[in-house]
């Protein structure tokens, strides 16, 4: 079992790499959905398998599936592809990859100093899940509520095609003709 | 039963998280930008659910459960704003929509 | 009666006020009226108390009004009152009744010029401080009073402003007696140090038992009071500023500058009498500066040619004999004198204001000429006046008023045989150029025709003051002459008596006769060099010497050049040189710091977000850094 999980660690590791240095757009959402994936498989192991589930419902069978729409409405082309691998340029990377490498080490040096508990793997049903939900955190459901209304409803206004109106004063001298 | 200490776990978490950090970093394209943010929110949320099994309390799940509304909130109005951007500046490029001149 | 005090100097303040606010609305006619009829109205009431004063004078010949309380802090406590005893008695009556003969003059003077009411304001105002002054019980009541006269003559000297010059002479007396004031403020302090009050009459009261004689802040104090006093009344080494002040109209040269103003001086002197008599060092001090003045001023008077710098500088060098009899410890001769100087340098003013009026604005007494059969009573008035100025012997008022301070210069407590032997020689200058004055002026052939005949707003006021000039004297006579104390006993109440005359009889007699013989010998002189054979001075001035000797003596001595290269130019300088201010320099400082930092800082507003998130994962690392070191 814990092989099991070193190993899905390993994938999602390498595929979150694999998504930051891509330059297909595409391949780089697919290989978002692989992370996602074996992070689900982390949770089974540590014994959630409600939110395992709901991983992969939500985050890789919607968000990225959003991804996957917008990203082919915009319909780049293979011209999008030639320009990203102009953009990723590899100077670009030393000085944010040290930085984050040395906050790396230092959230690792706090983490291995804190004091090591014993795991306990139990595996929560998501019964319990789902009455700790609407008895303890009630509020904070209802907050998630709104703010997915507020989602749907920005999302729904920022996207739309607005019809330019320009004012017959502000049209050119052609135009007018 | 597992015998995975919560370190390695976190320690798991913290190295997606700075791989996501990274990606927001370097690459110029807003799309890609929006996924690195979405690497590190499912880094953040790994965290929260390890730390929850260790103390095998559903705390953990619940507070992805949070932070995954919260991703998918987010992902919908910055997806909407990104298709705002490309029709305005033809481009992906984020440095496309810098008027200072510092 | 004496309740009435208060109106003495309220008069004037109404009326300036009222030809302040309503000057222009009202009218010249009415601000004459407004103007000369306060003055008027404080000149009767100080008469009728001055009459009742004399007849039924008050408790220990002192009367104090107070009218509110000023300043309450702590134990410092300072009141509006007035302190009304001999002194400021003789003071007051000065003030108003001169300075009312003046208004009127003025009304015949200023009557073609566009400043009419604002003139009287002035003047009413000056009137109201120079009240306030001499009769405020409390040294700050002096002060400001003493202030207020200051921005009056600042005011009037350079009242036609149009004209740059008239101001540059009012900034030069202004500046000059501040920095007097500003010696004096410094005495005021160290007085009210050791005495922890400002009321005269109490410090004068507990002085003697505070400090024995020769006490060093009593020194101090009485020294820097002498600096306030030298600057106001214009004496050795800040007289500069006085004949520079002749450039304000003439009724105010006579008002300010020769009757009232520059005496102030001699006034504060005689009140805190008590605090020089524990100063010896200062009382010989102030004899000192009386005769340098008076010597100084002498000369310069004698090459003078403007007829107003003339009467400017023996200003100066009467009032250097105030100050020597003051030094020497003749309290009551040195105001003797000022009050009978007041009359006849005012009468002088005044006539000299109707000759230029006369002779189209012209100054120069040399331009002038043969003016006795043309203006015969401004002809008779001035010769009064001068002849009591030269101190012409037995008849005039100025005789028996100046022989007697050169008298006691040799035989008072605090005389010596070198003081009266310099007041002497003033007294034979003095002559000379006064009558040199008078020659050329009035005698010799008419060099211009005149141009304003004076009517009787101008001759009423010189009448008066001649009257006085020459019959005031016989108030006081000398113990050789009829021994007539009046005046002396007037002021017994006030000031400590005179302890002179204890040298024989037959020294002040030598002394009265030698100062007159030389009197005349100079008024002969005068008419011999001047009207029967003008060639002598012309040879002489020729020469280069005689020239060089002219110039010197024309310019004052010099003073003004000394103080132009000692004062104004390293002053000038220093302040050109500072102009970038370097204590502004940290100030400075600190915006051109913050720019620096903002160009410095300009490089991370590039507005790409990849390099915001940079900075934020920057901070992020430093933050953890701080929290994994410590």
């Amino acid at each position: 079992m814990t092989i099991l999980f070193y190993i899905a660690a390993l994938i999602a590791i390498v595929a979150s790499i694999m998504v930051v240095t891509r330059t297909n757009i595409i391949h780089a959402l697919l290989y978002m959905v692989i992370s996602l994936l074996a992070t689900a498989v982390m949770f089974f192991l540590i014994g959630a398998p409600f939110i395992a589930a709901m991983e992969i419902i939500i985050y890789a069978g919607a968000i990225m599936v959003l991804f996957v729409f917008v990203v082919m409405m915009l319909n780049l082309g293979k011209q999008a592809v030639e320009q990203e691998k102009r953009w990723l340029s590899t100077e670009g990377w030393y000085f944010p990859s040290l930085l984050s490498f040395i906050l790396l080490l230092e959230i690792g040096y706090l983490i291995v100093s804190g004091q090591t508990a014993p795991f306990n793997g139990r595996q929560i049903p998501p019964a319990e899940v789902g009455k700790e939900l609407y008895s303890t955190y009630l509020i904070g459901v209802e907050l998630a509520a709104i703010l997915l209304m507020a989602g749907i409803i920005g999302a729904y206004h920022l996207a739309r095609r607005k019809k330019y109106v320009v004012h017959r004063f502000l049209k050119t001298e052609g135009a007018e003709q | 039963m597992i015998a995975i200490s919560l370190n390695t776990g976190l320690i798991i978490a913290s190295i997606m998280f700075f791989t996501g950090l990274i990606g927001v970093m370097i690459r110029k394209n807003i799309m890609f930008m929006l996924i690195s943010i979405e690497i590190m929110l499912n880094a953040a949320g790994l965290a929260f659910v390890f730390a929850g099994a260790q103390h095998g309390q559903a705390d953990g799940q619940i507070m992805f459960l949070f932070i995954l509304t919260t991703a998918a909130a987010e992902v919908a109005v910055g997806l909407a704003l990104i298709i705002q951007f490309y029709q305005k500046f033809k481009t992906l490029n984020s440095d496309a929509a810098n008027n200072m001149r510092g | 009666m004496y309740d009435l005090l208060w109106l003495v100097p309220t008069f004037p303040f109404l009326g300036f006020l009222i030809l302040a606010i309503f000057g222009k609305k009202i009218g010249k006619k009415l601000s004459a009226v407004v103007g000369v009829g306060s003055i008027g109205l404080s000149a009767l009431i100080t008469i009728l108390i001055g009459i009742q004063f004399l007849t039924n004078p008050p408790e220990g010949h002192a009367f104090v009004q107070t009218l509110w309380t000023w300043i309450a802090a702590d134990d410092f406590k300072v009141n509006i009152a007035f302190h009304l005893d001999a002194l400021s008695m003789v003071f007051a009556f000065v003030v108003t009744f001169v300075g009312f003969w003046i208004h009127l003059y003025s009304t015949e003077y200023m009557a073609d010029d566009e400043g009419f009411s604002r003139f009287f304001a002035y003047m009413n105002l000056f009137v109201g401080a120079m009240l306030m002054l001499v009769m405020g019980d409390n040294l700050l009541l002096l002060y400001l009073g003493w202030e207020g006269v200051g921005l009056c003559s600042y005011l009037l000297i350079g009242f036609w402003y149009r004209d740059p010059a008239n101001g540059y002479a009012a900034r030069k007396a202004f500046i000059v007696t501040r920095v007097g004031d500003a010696a004096m403020a410094v005495g005021l302090f160290m007085l009210f140090y050791s005495f922890n009050s400002l009321n005269i009459q109490e410090i004068l009261s507990v002085a003697p038992h505070v400090w024995s004689p020769g006490n060093k802040l009593a020194v101090a104090s009485t020294l820097l009071l002498l600096g306030g006093a030298v600057g106001k009344s214009a004496q050795l080494p800040l007289q500069v500023w006085l004949p520079d002040a002749m450039a304000g109209p003439t009724p105010t040269s006579a008002l300010i500058h020769a009757a009232t103003m520059v005496t102030a001086g001699v006034y504060l002197i005689a009140r805190m009498n008590g605090i020089y008599l524990l100063a010896p060092l200062s009382m010989t001090a102030v004899a000192i500066v009386g005769a340098a003045t008076l010597l100084v001023a002498g000369f310069a008077g004698m090459a003078q040619t403007d007829i107003k710098r003339v009467l400017a500088y023996s200003t100066v060098s009467q009032i250097g004999y105030m100050f020597l009899a003051l030094g020497v410890g003749a309290w009551s001769a040195g105001v003797f004198h000022f009050m009978i100087h007041a009359f006849f340098k005012a009468l002088l003013f005044l006539a000299a204001g109707a000759i230029i009026l006369a002779q189209h604005h012209e100054q120069n007494m040399f331009k002038m000429g043969g003016l006795a059969k043309a203006l015969p009573v401004t002809f008779w008035t001035f010769l009064i006046g001068s002849a009591s100025l030269a101190a012409l012997p037995l008849i005039t008022a100025g005789f028996y008023s100046k022989d007697a301070i050169i008298w006691y210069a040799w035989s008072g407590p605090n005389g010596s045989i070198y003081l009266w032997m310099a007041a002497v020689f003033g007294a034979m200058v003095t002559a000379f150029y006064t009558f040199r004055m008078v020659f050329v002026t009035f005698f010799g052939e008419q060099k211009m025709e005149i141009s304003h005949y004076p009517t009787w707003r101008v001759h009423i006021p010189l009448i008066a003051l001649a009257f006085f000039a020459l019959f005031g004297g016989f108030i006081e006579l000398p113990g050789t002459l009829g021994h007539l104390t009046l005046f002396s006993d007037f002021m017994k109440s006030a000031l400590p008596v005179v302890e002179g005359g204890h040298h024989e009889v037959s020294l002040e007699i030598f002394s009265q006769v030698l100062t007159a013989v030389l009197a005349l010998v100079s008024i002969f002189v005068a008419y011999y060099l001047y009207l029967k054979n003008m060639q002598i001075v012309t040879n002489f001035t020729s020469t280069k010497f005689g020239h060089g000797l002219q110039q010197f003596l024309l310019s004052g001595l010099g003073f003004d050049w000394l103080y132009e290269r000692l004062f104004i130019r390293p002053y000038v300088w220093l302040s050109r040189t500072n102009k970038r201010d370097f204590i502004d320099f940290f100030y400075v400082f600190l915006p051109w710091l913050a720019r620096q930092f903002h160009y410095l800082f300009k490089y991370t507003q590039t507005g790409k977000v990849r390099r915001y998130v940079v900075g934020i994962v920057f901070g992020v690392l430093v933050s953890i850094t701080i929290v994994v070191i410590l």
